[in-house]
């Protein structure tokens, strides 16, 4: 019975069978003892009551035995649930989005799915994300919940154990349609997985390149644009390999421009300075980007091939 | 006094002040017949909340739309859990028989403040109003719950803001009577009466009313914040508007925890009496129970964070707010295995307020067991918003709260109108009542450990047989509780004449007539005893020495 759908579902249920020996056993106990009195000190019999008011002893007794049964309880219970905390690095991220009412399911590279399909044996961290407002995502054959908040980085992991279908509830209240905000996980064959994988549309953003990133955080597209207009610098569209008129030293000379163009362009910009454009605009790199950030920049300037 | 000396013989009931009829109960400020109105008030309103519940269930008997749709639904258990939370069951037993037994024995001729008393009835009254009007009016019932957990609350449509406001104003009624209650037992217990020869309902009412003063302001502003992030999008909580979600369920249940406590030591404490009175014997560990109620209350205070593990917050913090909810399970086993011995050694005789008073010991049980799945981690995780939460606090609520009510009801009915009602009756109300409650409320428990998410109009097949069993219980139960209140509204004019003291109480409450007069104590008594103070001089000695020779 310990053999969950998930590495963590024994832990869980192994503390409930936990508790539930503990509470069947004084409940049946302390009414049987209730039901046994009634009885046995029935008032038919006529016999007068004692007026005993106490005892130290059992106050002591019943206070202590309690205690540590819930001390057991608690140190078993929190001991299982370590582990639901301890994301192993290894883990594949996936990031589920709650929105009313529905799940959506971001595997990166803006590949999105409806349906959360997983590779059996294989640790995943969910990465929960709402839109709007809270949810709970909930898979019970796993013995996973974590509430989605917006502003919120919630998350849980875990592995799964077996093939098959499991059912995904949103677990915390959020308007009309809560309860029908559910779908499934599907758990399949690492081989199976990525041929799925593979074949989804990617229909989501696509993230920006590492290189494109950099040319927004540096603030170079302030002033080269990506689409071909002209602003206060020449255009960074099909850049690469592009025929450009140059003034250096005063002289006008035709260039191809390639790496080194662009590695000289990037650390000393008023050397070679395209003709229809003024000089003096733009500040030297040298300290501010390091080699492999250009070399960065520059491949992903040659994706820009304005097609 | 000189009330008293006129009309000696005249009951609380009979009696004729400034106004003749309605208006000499609506001006009333006799702690007695505030007590009454209070109980109208809960009785209609909590059949009303009872029948909301009841269609519930009817449309969860299938799955899919039966009888209602989605937002009906949200709206029912949204209005459902207003009504009995806010109405009745926080103010329930400390109102009523709070207000009704307090004085009576303390041996006090009223509370310390009748006309604020009198106040925080029309407080209560007002956000009554306010809160079926955010039923009814145009806009729609809120559908949020009545947790108001935002962001949802700060954007939902519907009529939030009536609902909240008439949270707050019932809030007030509240921090006033628990004031009126704290200043009444300090100052106007009967000479003699020191705090341990005072009854153990007082004393739990007294822990209740702490709870009441310093809790319930924090939901006050919690609810006010909740208002002006509607209406100014301040950005307390919304982090559309850079507040923090997470912080609204803090505040909202640094509050609505302690309120358990409120809702559950009154119970305690009615429970504490009976068990006595039917075993004629004194209560076992009076000290012990005395001493647990400060100790609920207080510890009560900081396990707020266990309705709130799945959240986000902070690893260290879930362990702490679970460990510390294990500890206040401590003083509750304390006052079972107390209440259990009360009756060990008794001359017990079986009438309805004890039956209600065992049955309210065995449901309490459950529910007090089931909070433990729910206080440790590896099990909350599962069984966190299913509808073994809503199990859980059904048999703590109903189970203990309301059973606890129902044995007070026909605990003090003989003294509160001086007729007694048919035992017979009461036994079946009783047998429907409490099978229907069971089969109401365990399946849910095993569908909640399945899975079951709570607050759902719709549910996949696997669970339909849990909802069948929980509408079929619903059925009973409300047959069980027609009949009760049958029984007892009845008999009001019907009923045999109950005399003074019918079950052979020794607390002061029963050496006065039925119903008692208006200004309850001809003449204050003095008090030597102990409150449990069955026997003679010498039987009590006798027995002294006997268990000091056994131990």
């Amino acid at each position: 019975m310990f053999e969950g759908a998930s590495n963590l579902a024994a832990g869980v249920d192994r503390s409930f069978i936990l508790i539930l020996a503990i509470a069947v056993f004084f409940t049946v106990g302390i009414t049987a003892f209730m039901i046994w009195t009634v009885f046995k000190y029935n008032r038919k019999k006529n016999k007068p009551a004692r007026q005993f008011t106490g005892s130290v002893t059992l106050e002591i007794i019943w206070t202590a035995i309690p205690l540590i049964l819930v001390l057991v309880i608690f140190f078993y219970g929190w001991k299982n649930y370590a582990p639901m905390r301890k994301v192993p690095a290894d883990a594949m991220q996936v990031t589920a989005i709650g929105r009313m009412w529905e799940w959506s399911f971001d595997y990166g590279n803006g590949k999105i799915s409806k349906i959360l399909v997983l590779p059996v044996d294989k640790a995943v961290k969910m990465n929960l994300h709402s839109v709007d407002v809270n949810h709970g995502f909930f898979i019970p054959a796993f013995r996973v919940k974590e509430d989605v908040i917006p502003s919120y980085n919630n998350y849980l992991w875990f592995i799964p154990k077996f093939k098959g279908e499991y059912d995904i509830f949103c677990s915390s209240y959020c308007g009309l349609q809560h309860s029908g905000m559910n779908t499934k996980t599907k758990v399949v064959d690492p081989a199976d997985f990525t041929l799925w994988l593979d074949s989804l549309p990617a229909t989501g953003n696509i993230p920006d390149a590492e290189g494109l990133t950099l040319l927004k955080n540096t603030g170079c597209i302030a002033c080269h644009s990506l689409d071909g207009a002209k602003l206060v610098g020449p255009t960074f569209q099909a850049i690469y390999g592009k025929k450009h008129i140059v003034i250096t030293d005063g002289k006008e000379i035709e260039i191809e421009v390639n790496d080194a163009y662009l590695i000289s362009s990037i650390l000393d910009p008023g050397k070679d300075i395209v003709k229809g454009f003024n000089k003096g605009m733009m500040q030297p790199y040298r300290d501010k980007l390091s080699d492999a950030q250009i070399t960065l920049i520059i491949d992903y300037l040659k994706t820009l091939t304005g097609k | 006094m000189s009330h008293s000396e006129t009309h000696p013989q005249v009951s609380y009931l009979e009696y004729q002040g400034k106004y003749k009829g309605i208006l000499g109960w609506l001006t009333t400020t006799d702690h007695k017949r505030i007590a009454l109105l209070y109980m109208y008030c809960i009785v209609v309103f909590f059949f009303v909340a009872a029948i909301l519940g009841l269609t519930m269930s009817i449309e969860k008997m299938r799955p899919g739309q039966d009888i209602m749709n989605a937002q009906t639904y949200n709206g029912l258990f949204t209005v459902h859990g207003i009504i009995m939370i806010f109405m009745i069951v926080i103010p329930g037993l400390a109102a009523v028989f709070g207000n009704f037994a307090l004085p009576l024995l303390i041996g006090a001729r009223d509370v310390a403040f009748p006309k604020l008393n009198l106040f925080s009835w029309y407080l209560y009254v007002i956000g009554a109003i306010l809160a079926v009007l955010s039923q009814l009016l145009k806009g729609g019932a809120p559908d949020t719950g009545w947790t108001f957990y935002v962001p949802y609350s700060a954007g939902s449509s519907t009529n939030v803001i009536w609902a909240l406001t008439a949270a707050f104003i019932l809030g007030f009624s509240n921090i006033l009577t628990g004031l009126n209650f704290i200043v009444t037992i300090h100052r106007m217990r009967a000479p003699g009466m020191t705090w341990f020869k005072m009854p153990l309902f007082p004393w739990s009412l007294y822990a209740t009313a702490w709870i009441q003063v310093l809790a319930t302001p924090i939901v006050g502003i919690t609810l006010l914040m909740v208002i002006a992030e509607r209406v100014l999008h301040i950005g307390f909580f919304d982090p559309a508007l850079g507040g923090d979600p997470v912080l609204f369920q803090h505040l909202f249940w640094i509050y609505s925890h302690p309120a358990v406590y409120i809702m559950i030591l009154p119970a305690m404490g009615v429970i504490t009496e009976i068990f006595p009175t039917f075993s004629q014997k004194p209560v076992f560990g009076y000290g012990a129970i005395a001493i647990s109620s400060l100790a609920i209350a207080f510890v009560g205070y900081f396990v707020w964070g266990h309705h709130m593990f799945t959240s986000g917050i902070s690893y260290w913090s879930k362990w702490f707010f679970s460990f510390l909810t294990f500890i206040v399970a401590v003083p509750s086993a304390i006052k079972v295995f107390n209440w259990i011995s009360t009756m060990y050694g008794g001359s017990i005789q079986m009438r309805p307020p004890l039956l209600y008073a065992i049955s309210f010991v065995f449901l309490f049980m459950i529910g007090g067991f089931t909070g433990l799945f729910l206080g440790a981690l590896a099990t909350n995780v599962q069984l966190h918003d299913t509808t073994f939460v809503v199990a859980h606090f059904h048999y703590i609520i109903f189970g203990g709260m309301g059973f606890a009510f129902f044995a007070a009801i026909h605990y003090w009915y003989p003294k509160m109108y001086g007729k007694m009602y048919s035992d017979r009756w009461a036994y079946i109300a009783w047998g429907f009542t409490f099978v229907g409650f069971n089969l109401l409320y365990f399946p849910q428990f095993i569908i909640g450990v399945q899975g079951m998410p709570r607050r759902y109009f719709d549910y996949l097949p696997q669970f339909q047989w849990g909802h069948m069993l929980s509408g079929f219980g619903a059925f009973i139960l409300l047959i069980g509780l027609i009949l009760m209140a049958w029984n007892l509204i009845y008999h009001v004019k019907r009923g045999a004449i109950a005399p003074a003291n019918p079950w052979k109480g020794v607390t002061l409450e029963w050496q006065i007539a039925s119903p008692p007069t208006l200004e309850n104590f001809e003449e204050i008594p003095v008090i030597k005893h102990n409150p449990y103070w069955f026997g003679t001089e010498e039987e009590i000695k006798r027995e002294k020495k006997s268990v000091t020779r056994n131990t």
